[in-house]
């Protein structure tokens, strides 16, 4: 509670993680908006058009007639080194997968939310964590990553909507906000990022010289373009950007340790699976099994290093997800055989309980 | 009465020898080449420069922008 | 005088325009393309706009249009440049915002982004290559392939019953509240390069005057999609595409 102090108390607030988003993108510096209505995400740009950013920041905020053309409006303004934004919800990140590659080929900075919902097909609208391939592995077309953030709490949703800007710009690749309809939905107090301006167009022209704003006398036209009909020159951009990737996983990986000095067990979960499992954790400590919880905070880079180390300390592994199990792949990839990795999850917009994490716990790890 | 003398530089190593110049000159000034550039067009030249106006027709409709037209009154 | 004595820098009435670079461009002999990037890069240097203009380019023969035109560009994902454009424009007002599309990425893949835009009335200028042909990927049928007429996958000629009708895209456009100025030219004599060159400085105009979105069609040839000579193409172009897209002004306001 030490930081919120250095914050007013007026602007602790109480809000859906859907709209702390909005309300984070406005006061973090951002310059357009562009989207298309699906839940259950809509309250991103209904909360945008109500604020009207464009009377007070200046920051543009349409909504596009799809999702492809929303992405394709980011490629635009991102090409131009602008903050810009879109956000959807699974059915609709699978239609701009084509423009997500290209800003990741581009090496353009720009933030997708994904607030995911059960599938395949139109699916649910019920909240489920079964994009996380999609968001880790690439998705669309050809070899890129995506930084993927994974928020677990309404603040969270705030907070990484500040640090994937940060970390769009600083590596110039598009970033994730890969939340599922539970955090986008649920209300909590929540304690706004601080204002910063938008950047002026001179700022833009210094620190992202590449920015497509006009050519000036001064320097060569700047080109955004994917297109390289030499092989060895596509190949020069595959290795600069795996460099790239390898630099991100150096040095962002981001997690939360719960509990796991002691642990028997290892819970892995992210979002609010994560929340879930802390909850299984306290009733499995209750009873004297030591069970500890890993939470990755990015999903891309992975926190392989830390679950890597514990494989060596703890007897076995149990991933929690909404899905079919697509992040324990990543889990055993970092095991690499040394003990067992369990999942249980829940599928097509269904939500695991406590109970039935610590249940799972019971069967699948300690009583095995 | 003042008479208009014209003349056309062909940038040769641009010119894909399209041939469309050839068909807007209203002089029949222009014709193709028989001798090719390095890429292996018959680029365009004037056959009779004489006839040139200036009026810079074949300029105009050139789709790779390789000729470059003056004018004098004679 | 001799010819020597004309070629004198005094005597110049003509010269490519220096906002076009020196990179031969890569399209086909005859190909209409080029004109036009010439008349924008003339337009661009008539209306003194180099520094403040960005232009989208888009997937197809055009692709390259940022090779020869000096000034910043963004290449767009296939029929997506007027979303970019949207983008753009919204976030720099005052710069100069154009697209320049083929028929297949304006007509068939970019429909939505396209009529929106317009619908929308975007302050941007679209320039739309119409050869009735897909260029890049070796003469495949368009949207705007006229009836019976050959391409290489409708190789005995375009039928209604298997391939609808020709899409008249840009009659369509001229009927949305957010379009200012439709028009439809060609580049294929002097009169229609003048013609052509008069309706671009009018969109781009408009574009920064804020009156709303501009299309500016220009039917063109595809000598090498169409197999014939460029001269020949200038010639079927008149006698089989202008009947189907009539030249001339759909809208101006």
């Amino acid at each position: 509670m030490s930081d919120s102090k250095k914050h007013t108390h007026e602007e602790v607030r109480l809000m859906k993680g859907n709209e702390a988003i909005a309300h984070a993108a406005i006061r973090c510096g951002c310059d357009g908006y562009f989207g298309y209505p699906i839940t259950p995400q809509s309250e991103i740009m209904e909360t945008l058009m109500d604020e009207e950013p464009w009377n007070s920041t200046g920051m543009v905020v349409l909504q596009a007639e799809s999702e492809t053309s929303s992405i394709n409006m980011v490629y635009g303004a991102a090409s131009c080194g602008k903050k810009s934004m879109t956000s959807s919800s699974s059915p609709g990140v699978s239609l701009m997968q084509e423009g997500i590659s290209y800003i990741a080929a581009g090496e353009l900075p720009c933030l997708i939310v994904n607030v995911m919902r059960g599938g395949p097909g139109l699916g649910t609208i019920q909240p489920s964590q079964a994009d996380y391939f999609q968001a880790v592995k690439g998705g669309g077309h050809g070899d890129y990553k995506l930084i993927t953030l994974a928020p677990a709490s309404v603040q969270e949703m705030a907070d990484h909507t500040v640090l994937a800007f940060d970390l769009a710009f600083k590596y110039r690749t598009p970033a994730m906000i890969l939340a599922d309809g539970i955090i986008g939905q649920m209300m909590e107090k929540v304690i706004l990022p601080p204002f910063q301006p938008r950047l002026t167009e001179e700022e833009i022209r210094t620190r992202m010289p590449w920015a497509t704003l006009g050519k000036p006398a001064s320097r060569k036209p700047n080109v955004i373009t994917t297109l390289s009909l030499d092989a060895q020159e596509m190949e020069d951009t595959n290795i600069r950007l795996q460099a790239k990737y390898r630099e991100i996983e150096k040095n962002e990986v981001l997690f939360e340790e719960v509990e796991c000095e002691d642990a028997d067990y290892l819970i892995i979960a992210f979002g609010t699976c994560a929340r879930v499992s802390q909850k299984a954790v306290d009733m499995a400590r209750a009873e004297g099994i030591k069970v500890g919880l890993i939470r990755p905070i990015t999903l891309f880079p992975f926190p392989t290093d830390i679950i890597s180390k514990y494989a060596d300390k703890v007897k076995s592994m149990l991933t929690i997800e909404m899905s079919a199990g697509q992040m324990v792949e990543d889990v055993r990839l970092a095991v690499n055989g040394r003990v067992p990795v369990e999942f249980y999850g829940r599928m097509g917009g269904m939500n695991p309980s406590p109970d039935g994490v610590y249940n799972a716990l019971m069967t699948k790890l300690v009583n095995k | 009465m003042a008479k208009v003398k014209g003349a056309v530089v062909v940038n040769t190593e641009r010119c894909k020898g399209c041939n469309l110049c050839v068909v807007a000159c209203p002089s029949d000034v222009l014709i193709l080449n028989k001798e090719a550039n390095s890429k292996g067009y018959n680029f365009s030249m004037m056959e009779n420069p004489d006839d040139c106006v200036g009026c810079a027709a074949c300029a105009y409709v050139c789709p790779d922008a390789c000729i470059t037209v003056y004018k004098v009154r004679v | 005088m001799t010819t020597n004595e004309i070629i004198n820098p005094a005597n110049l009435v003509y010269a490519k325009t220096k906002v076009m670079n020196d990179t031969p461009m890569h399209y086909c002999p005859g190909c209409s393309h080029g004109v036009v990037h010439k008349i924008i890069g003339e337009i661009i240097d008539d209306m003194g706009v180099q520094e403040n203009t960005i232009g989208i380019a888009p997937v197809g023969c055009a692709v390259f249009a940022y090779k020869y035109l000096d000034i910043d560009w963004q290449q767009a994902a296939h029929g997506r440049a007027p979303a970019l454009a949207t983008a753009v424009k919204r976030l720099l007002p005052d710069r100069l915002v154009f697209t320049y599309q083929g028929d297949g990425d304006l007509a068939a893949i970019g429909t939505a982004e396209t009529i929106h835009a317009c619908n929308r009335g975007e302050n941007i200028a679209i320039i739309f290559i119409n050869n009735g042909i897909y260029g890049m990927t070796g003469g495949q049928m368009a949207p705007t392939t006229l009836h019976g007429m050959k391409s290489s996958t409708s190789p005995n000629g375009r039928t209604v019953p298997l391939n609808g009708h020709p899409l008249d895209i840009t009659k369509l456009l001229a009927m949305l509240d957010g379009t200012c100025y439709v028009t439809r030219q060609a580049v294929h004599n002097v009169a229609g390069v003048r013609k052509t060159k008069k309706a671009i400085r009018k969109a781009f105009e408009n574009s920064m005057l804020g009156k709303g979105t501009s299309i500016v069609e220009v039917v063109s040839t595809c000598s090498s999609g169409w197999k014939l000579t460029p001269e020949a193409s200038n010639d079927w172009m008149v006698e089989n595409m202008f009947p189907a897209y009539p030249l001339g002004d759909l809208k101006d306001l």
